[in-house]
């Protein structure tokens, strides 16, 4: 009987998923114990987070594909309504306006779009999945260029960026003809330059900053100039858990959130880093399994997305900390401190599960 | 239903296809990151490891115990407490002014600390931190510790204090310490000192202070520590202690310039009490004097320009760099250079009729009539300017500054602080030195007659005349003055001694020399000196002076009361007891006060009195009655 409703209760969870996320949780919550020595709280905190992703994660689950797909128009056109509402009436807060006020509380509207913009395009192409043509790949541009250019001009580039790249794994996995990629990368790289005149100094320096980080010690090469000292001095091995002291010694800024790499790294050295990526790695191999297996369109484009976002967040935040990308604000997947940010990943692989589980489902 | 199916099975091909490239490229762009974490926690690993010990290893200075200054009884004259001080950090402060403004609302911070703090600014460029307050109370420290994490670059530091607890007594050869400037640091530089004043703030600026930097620094100790990245220290790694600077102990008596200096009352002047047997210095009087204290950490500027702009500069040290005409003070030494150069016995006399003719002029005695018959005993006792006229004129400038030499005029003494004069021994050949013009430069024989009595080109200060009458005291040898009786190493209990330097003797027979001192023995019983010294329970030696300031025309008798206080003549007393076998001689200049007798003498009286009997006269020398026959 028990087992029974246990079954039922653990029937849409996928096992690898569940175990290689949770493992990487724990790495995630060793790091975050190491890093906020002095603000304890910060665990209990992470731990109601991850109970709080857990149900999300679950409920997300339970959801079939079907369900999700009515809901992305919808989401997708409240997203836009917001965003305009942000560029209308939104507080700014470090120079840019990026928060909405809601009275009772703020929201950032361009955080909704991450999930929203591959759900619309995937709902998009799945309606016109008999005969795709070019027509239907710049109606999906069209969708994917507004929510970003609202939210570039915040300006929230990171976000943006993040958010066109959720959007164009859909359109890729979607089969957009290699002659276009190509033809898009190489215009791309042309307007580099033009590019470079509208982005507003900040993002200009953390570019700079990038080539050359001692240029601004103090600024805004200080981020990076410590935490490559703090994974260069990890060595092989690592420093060992507690010890590491860049990070105990606070050179290391935002040191449980977007930089918590930094302290990982430094302590659990080149070793550590290999089973990060290892389990990285199988979790974004399980989740491109899903999506090669799911049973409709939409439900192969989102897994896909997905699991290729989170793959992007990973990359993205580490490439960071290491000192080969520019600073943008993205946490690292599972092991950052925060509570937003982990409810949306649990959102994600629920969402994964549920493409895998109601698979026969749909079929039969 | 079966093309559906087919055109399925394409789509799902190429949808795996896509899939299988996306892995690819995220195995691709995993790989990179490996590569880059290869390139920095192996290939670079040593170079970030360095630089992570050096974000967390810095190396402090531990500052040494400046050390003592005592005088010849142990009564200490500067020292040192601890403190707290808030300073900031300029550097890592981006608005100091505003930071100040915020900072005023946890710990009281008044206006003169903000000018002193702007001074320091442009002072000590570079410097790691600077102080806006000095001696917090414990509750302000508790304050400031509560709002801390709002002031990133302010601190509180624990810091040793100069202080000199007798204040103004002895302020000149004490001197001060103030805060390193661009010349102390040229100074240390040229020392290669730099290592050992890390971390130093102050040195030694003036007096034994200055003269003594090195003894009094002492080594600079160093301290590992782990800091944080707000630079604030965590935990000691390793730990080398400082060594305390050495101490100074001195000749001379504190209580004996006290008294000195009270005697003075008001009255501005000098006086230098030395051991004729040593050369040591017993007393060293520069008034008016000034807190040392002031200087400690930065005068303010209300003092400083109160200091520096009063009339009666009570910065200058007037011992050791005031010159002044001998006066009458000049005669017993005119008299043994007469003596032993064979210009007169003696018993040998001249009738004074109160004046000497020469080429036209006529030299004035002060005692209208003269003294009739005068000779050297009579010269000195009764100060006759007529028995020098005459005797000036006899020896010749060329022999009179040839012997005086001897005695240390016109010659730095050598003391152990810095900034002496070299006054003035007015020669033939000083004077083709000294002027340009040719008809300047020509030596006129009226002009000797005027160094006979200690006027004229003569100029000495205060420490060259207690050295030449020490010389007379000692029996004719010229010991080079000197205050620090020894240095001491505090912690081994090691004592390096000052021997006293004899830096020459007098040409003259003891016999010689005996008919000086008796004759200075007679001023103070029955000459220009008795009644300063009535009843005196010794038998002392002395000579008054009186020095002008202003020329006095040919003919007109000098008034004191018509002429205006700072152009009044200048009062000199000098002295040597208990005559026998002198302990003390001393010098006394005390500026525009009339008549040596009067005024410089009484002066005399209560330093030996307190020297040789113990008695304490707190309170000013009352001037004397003038003695007849005193010019």
């Amino acid at each position: 009987m028990i087992e029974l409703a246990w079954r039922r209760f653990t029937d849409k969870i996928d096992g690898p998923l569940f175990g290689i996320a949770l493992t990487i949780l724990m790495l995630g919550m060793l790091t975050l114990y190491s890093a906020s020595y002095e603000t304890p709280s910060r665990i209990s905190a992470q731990v109601m987070n991850i109970a709080f992703a857990f149900v999300v994660m679950w409920v997300a689950a339970q959801i079939p594909p079907q369900t999700l797909m009515r809901l992305a128009p919808p989401l997708y056109i409240l997203g836009i309504l917001l965003l305009i509402a942000v560029a209308l009436f939104g507080d700014i807060r470090n120079g840019a306006r990026r928060w909405l006020n809601l009275g009772f509380t703020s929201i950032q509207p361009s955080e909704i779009m991450k999930i929203a913009m591959p759900l619309m395009l995937a709902w998009y192409f799945h309606k016109y999945e008999a005969m795709l043509r070019l027509r239907d790949f710049v109606v999906a541009g069209a969708l994917l260029a507004i929510p970003v250019l609202l939210i570039a001009r915040q300006p929230d580039l990171g976000t943006a960026l993040l958010v066109a790249a959720s959007g164009f794994y859909v359109i890729f996995l979607a089969g957009l003809s290699w002659r276009i990629i190509i033809g898009m990368t190489v215009a791309g790289i042309a307007s580099m330059p033009l590019l470079w005149s509208v982005l507003h100094d900040y993002q200009r320096r953390r570019i700079l900053t990038l080539f050359d980080p001692s240029g601004d010690p103090l600024g805004a090469g200080y981020h990076i100039i410590q935490s490559t000292i703090a994974v260069g001095s990890g060595g092989v091995v690592g420093k060992g858990w507690l010890k590491g002291t860049q990070a105990h010694l606070e050179f290391i800024p935002e040191r449980s959130t977007d930089f918590i790499f930094a302290v990982f790294s430094e302590e659990f050295g080149l070793l550590g880093n290999i089973v990060l990526l290892m389990l990285y790695l199988a979790l974004i191999a399980r989740g491109l399994m899903i999506a090669a297996n799911a049973p409709t369109f939409f439900a192969r484009l989102i897994a896909g997305a997905i699991t290729l976002t989170f793959f992007t967040y990973a990359f993205v935040n580490m490439g960071m900390v290491s000192g080969i990308l520019p600073v943008v604000g993205v946490p690292l997947p599972l092991v950052s401190y925060g509570g937003t940010a982990l409810a949306a990943l649990f959102l994600g692989l629920g969402m994964l599960m549920s493409m895998q589980r109601h698979r026969k489902l749909v079929q039969t | 239903m079966a093309t559906e199916f087919r055109d399925n099975e394409r789509e799902l091909y190429f949808f795996q296809l896509r899939v299988g490239i996306a892995g690819a490229v995220v195995l691709g762009l995993f790989g990179i990151l490996l590569a880059r974490f290869f390139y920095l926690q192996v290939i670079q690993h040593d170079y970030y490891q360095t630089k992570a010990e050096d974000n967390r290893i810095s190396i402090v200075p531990i500052v040494p115990n400046r050390g003592l200054i005592t005088d010849r009884n142990g009564v200490v004259l500067a020292r040192n407490y601890s403190a707290y001080t808030l300073e900031i950090a300029p550097d890592k402060v981006g608005n100091t002014e505003a930071v100040i403004d915020d900072l005023a609302g946890v710990v009281e911070i008044r206006p003169s600390d903000r000018t002193r703090f702007r001074r320091l600014m442009i002072e000590a460029k570079g410097a790691d931190s600077l102080p806006i307050r000095s001696r917090l109370t414990d509750e302000e420290v508790a304050r400031f510790a509560v709002n801390r994490y709002r002031f990133p670059g302010v601190d509180i530091k624990a810091r040793l204090f100069r202080q000199y607890p007798m204040g103004e007594i002895g302020s000149h050869f004490v001197g001060y310490i103030g805060r390193i400037n661009q010349r102390d640091l040229d100074w240390i530089e040229n020392e290669e000192l730099a290592a050992n004043y890390k971390g130093t703030e102050h040195i030694g600026k003036t007096g034994l202070e200055q003269k003594y930097e090195k003894e009094l620094h002492g080594g600079t100790g160093s301290e590992q520590v782990e800091v944080d990245a707000g630079g604030r220290g965590v935990r000691t790694l390793s730990r080398t202690p400082p060594t305390s600077g050495n101490n100074l102990v001195l000749t001379l008596d504190i209580r004996l310039q006290e008294v000195a200096e009270l005697a003075f009352g008001e009255q501005r002047g000098a006086l230098v009490a030395i051991d004729p047997s040593t050369g040591g210095v017993l007393a060293f009087v520069s008034k008016p004097g000034f807190d040392p204290n002031l200087f400690v950490d930065g005068i303010d500027p209300v003092s400083w320009d109160a200091l520096n702009t009063s009339p009666d500069r009570p910065l200058v040290n007037r011992a050791l760099a005031g010159t002044y005409p001998p006066g009458s003070t000049f005669k017993p030494f005119m008299a043994l250079a007469a003596l032993a150069l064979g210009k007169r016995t003696p018993s040998q006399a001249i009738s004074d009729p109160g004046y000497f003719n020469f080429g036209g002029h006529r030299f004035r005695d002060d005692k209208v009539g003269g003294h009739g018959m005068v000779d050297m005993y009579k010269s000195i006792v009764v100060s006759c300017d007529t028995y020098y006229y005459q005797l000036a004129n006899d020896l010749g400038i060329d022999n009179i500054s040839g012997y005086m030499t001897h005695f240390g005029f016109g010659r730095r003494s050598g003391i152990d602080i810095e900034g002496e004069a070299a006054g003035v021994l007015p020669s033939q050949q000083w004077k083709q030195k000294r002027f340009r013009r040719p008809e300047q430069q020509k030596w006129y024989a009226g002009e000797t007659i005027s160094v006979g009595i200690g006027q004229g080109y003569n100029a000495y200060t205060p420490l060259q005349l207690a050295q030449a009458v020490g010389s007379l005291a000692s029996g004719g040898t010229v010991y080079q003055p000197h205050l620090v009786n020894y240095v001491e190493n505090i912690k081994t209990g090691e004592r390096g001694y000052f021997k006293p330097l004899a830096v020459g003797t007098l040409p003259a027979k003891p016999e010689q020399i005996e008919v000086i001192r008796q004759a200075m023995i007679g001023v103070n019983k029955e000459g220009t000196g008795a009644r300063a010294f009535a009843g005196a329970e010794y038998i002392s030696a002395g000579k008054t002076g009186t020095a002008q300031v202003i020329a006095i025309k040919q003919n007109e008798k000098y008034d004191e009361k018509r002429v205006q206080a700072i152009h009044r003549d200048h009062a000199l007393f000098i002295a040597f007891a208990p005559a026998e076998s002198p302990k003390i001689a001393l010098a006394v200049v005390v500026e525009n006060a009339g008549f040596g007798a009067r005024a410089a003498a009484p002066i005399a009286r209560a330093v030996l009195d307190y020297y040789l009997l113990g008695k304490v006269s707190k309170k000013p020398a009352a001037p004397v009655a003038e003695e007849e026959g005193d010019d």
